[in-house]
């Protein structure tokens, strides 16, 4: 058999989970990170990176619209998905998927991005004009009350949101962990780390896409970045990329102490074909190199124009880093067999449903969804410059 | 009747999941079959076994099985007594036709028939986010194919590498313990075509099944126990180096 390595079960020649189960957790993460960084200013007052809330919000709705598709595109049955929703299966953490997507998605996500937006759209279904008209007084849910009381309500209410946002938030990436971690036939998905590790790793890709998105739409917006904001969006992104490194290294150095039975097989994966995704994108390029970077901004005055190069370049190596990391969990995790006495290759398709093509559009996808999210509801005021912040 | 707008929210839900649940019936067995009457398991007898692959061909050829993908294997141990942990193992084709001529040395040779564990607390139908898979009342662990969503969970959940995505139906599929023959009083395919009796359908409530004595002169043991699984594949004769 071609591609295969020692023995493996004969049924376990090729892999069973695509590259399509890698981005549904990079995307899901993305997802709570970026809410995560919203509720900074929202819950904790974090002042600095309001700049960030609005588009942090739109961006985790964009990338949220898009984490179903991977899914039913990789079901046999797509057809079937509703059964999850009608007769879900207690003892299985998948079937929780359908309840806690739609409650991320309608109860927190929805429902805080319109409180916080409903003076906008009130005002805009009056003052614009045709298509959009209709679609901003369907937005308004026929609520036109935008005096200050009901404002002060809608505040309050879009506080309550947050507040219950971020435990969902944990429990949208968490047990998407959970489903990986909960496998005991798989040494190298099964720890009750991965959860946390999948939370922390959430955390660091959405607060570094938001950053880089904050960055790349304010210059093609020609407006000056504000970068007591972004300053501040990096140190969060520094303290919760050491956390989410020593997290896995915990992990990594507790697997190498304990050597057990399957310790042979993964260790050769990772001198062999989990190389490049694991030692040198995800741990030297990914992890260790924005934390250096982000670090040395933490305790050096660099001028702007470099910290904001680094912050650029940090953001995307981090990018780059949890999406070698999803890779080398999903993909990782199949290519060595259960007899722990062979290995198999991932042979990833072009044009095939779940081949390469797909991946590449699916992971597009949420920016042009974002795209229009912000011309139907600019995070910005319209065209005001923001003045840089005061000794930057 | 008046039913208020809030109550119809409430019963509509309630009454597509209970419509479901009707719909979800139970798997199809012979009228003068009752399952809670029997719990199935097999007993594998290692030293047996002489590889002719006679049950992966019987399988395939009774349950339809594509090409490439296994109910039964079997596998060929050849292990050195100075490192009994890493065995050479192979399985040409699941060992469907048969092994080639081994070299002779001083290590020890052995077949290993492989199947479905039919496990007590299969982590296969934990995982299933729909309850497509299930543990039959009479021990036997089931695919619903009309039910499948064909997420692959279960494949991965399982720690024997028994299942596999079906190619053509797309659902997930495995043994089924010749179900349509057990139900009608036969055995299962595997158990009738292996020539020197390596395979034997159990039922371990029977009382006057010879399973019992089997079981109490003999040490048995079942796959991967450390998986906690309720394994009812029962191996007399197992090495330690088998996985």
């Amino acid at each position: 058999m071609s591609g295969v390595e020692g023995f493996m079960y004969p049924n376990e020649y090729g892999l069973q989970w695509s590259i399509l189960i890698v981005l549904y957790p990079y995307i899901t993460g993305l997802v709570a990170g970026a809410f995560i960084l919203a509720s900074l200013e929202r819950v904790f007052h974090v002042e600095a990176v309001k700049p960030t809330y609005r588009l942090a919000l739109l961006t985790a709705l964009a990338f949220l619209i898009v984490a179903p598709l991977p899914l039913q595109l990789h079901l046999g049955h797509p057809e079937r998905s509703p059964e999850m929703y009608f007769t879900p299966h207690s003892t299985s953490a998948m079937a929780m998927f359908g309840y806690v997507y739609l409650w991320y998605l309608m109860a927190v996500l929805v429902l805080e991005i319109w409180l916080d937006y409903r003076r906008e759209i009130v005002l805009l279904s009056q003052s614009s004009k045709g298509l959009l008209r209709v679609i901003y007084r369907i937005m308004t849910l026929g609520s036109s009350n935008i005096s200050e009381r009901s404002l002060a309500i809608d505040n309050r209410a879009g506080w309550i949101v947050t507040v219950i946002g971020i435990p969902s938030a944990f429990i949208l990436h968490g047990y998407v962990g959970f489903i990986f971690g909960s496998i005991k036939a798989n040494p190298w998905w099964s720890s009750p780390l991965m959860p946390v590790v999948f939370i922390f790793s959430a955390m660091v890709s959405g607060i570094a896409c938001v950053m880089v998105l904050y960055m790349a739409i304010t210059k093609l917006r020609k407006q000056s970045i504000d970068m007591r904001c972004v300053d501040t969006v990096a140190m969060y992104l520094f303290y919760v990329f050491i956390i989410d490194f020593s997290l896995e290294m915990l992990d990594l150095i507790h697997r190498v102490y304990e050597a057990d039975e399957s310790f042979r097989s993964l260790n050769f994966l990772v001198h062999t074909q989990l190389y490049i995704p694991h030692i040198v994108i995800q741990i030297f390029l990914g992890t260790l190199t924005p934390i250096i970077l982000l670090g040395i901004t933490q305790v050096v005055h660099l001028p702007e124009v470099v910290r904001k190069r680094m912050y650029a370049t940090a953001g995307c190596l981090t990018l780059i880093g949890i999406f070698a990391m999803r890779w080398n969990v999903v993909i990782g995790g199949q290519l060595f067999s259960k007899s722990f006495l062979g290995y198999t290759t991932y042979k990833i398709g072009l044009v095939s449903k779940e081949g390469l093509l797909v991946a590449v559009f699916l992971t597009i996808l949420p920016l042009f969804i974002l795209w229009a999210l912000i011309k139907l509801l600019p995070p910005w005021p319209a065209n005001t410059a923001q003045a840089p912040a005061a000794g930057d | 009747m008046n039913i208020s707008r809030r109550q119809i929210l409430i019963l509509l839900p309630a009454a597509a999941v209970a419509w479901k649940s009707v719909l979800a019936g139970t798997p199809e067995t012979a009228s003068n079959y009752t399952m809670s009457d029997h719990w199935w398991g097999m007993l594998i007898d290692i030293p047996k076994c002489i590889g002719c692959g006679n049950c992966v061909r019987a399988c395939a050829m009774e349950n339809d099985v594509p090409d490439g993908h296994f109910r039964t294997w079997v596998e060929r141990y050849h292990v050195s007594d100075e490192d009994m942990t890493n065995p050479e193992v192979i399985s040409p084709d699941g060992g469907k036709e048969g092994f080639p001529v081994a070299e002779e040395d001083s290590k020890k040779y052995f077949f290993v028939p492989k199947m479905c564990n039919h496990c007590a607390d299969s982590p296969c139908t934990q995982v299933c986010p729909v309850g497509a898979t299930f543990v039959a009342p009479d021990g036997v662990v089931l695919v619903d194919p009309k039910y499948c969503l064909g997420c692959a969970y279960c494949v991965q959940a399982c720690p024997y590498g028994c299942r596999y995505i079906h190619p053509v139906k797309e659902v997930a599929d495995k043994c089924t313990l010749c179900y349509h023959r057990i139900t009608k009083g036969l055995t299962t395919a595997c158990c009738e075509s292996c020539p020197t009796g390596a395979r034997q359908l159990v039922d371990l409530k029977d009382p006057k099944d010879p399973i019992h004595e089997f079981l109490k002169t003999h040490p048995v043991q079942v796959l991967k126990p450390q998986m906690a699984t309720g394994a009812k594949a029962f191996y007399n004769g197992l090495d330690g180096s088998v996985r």
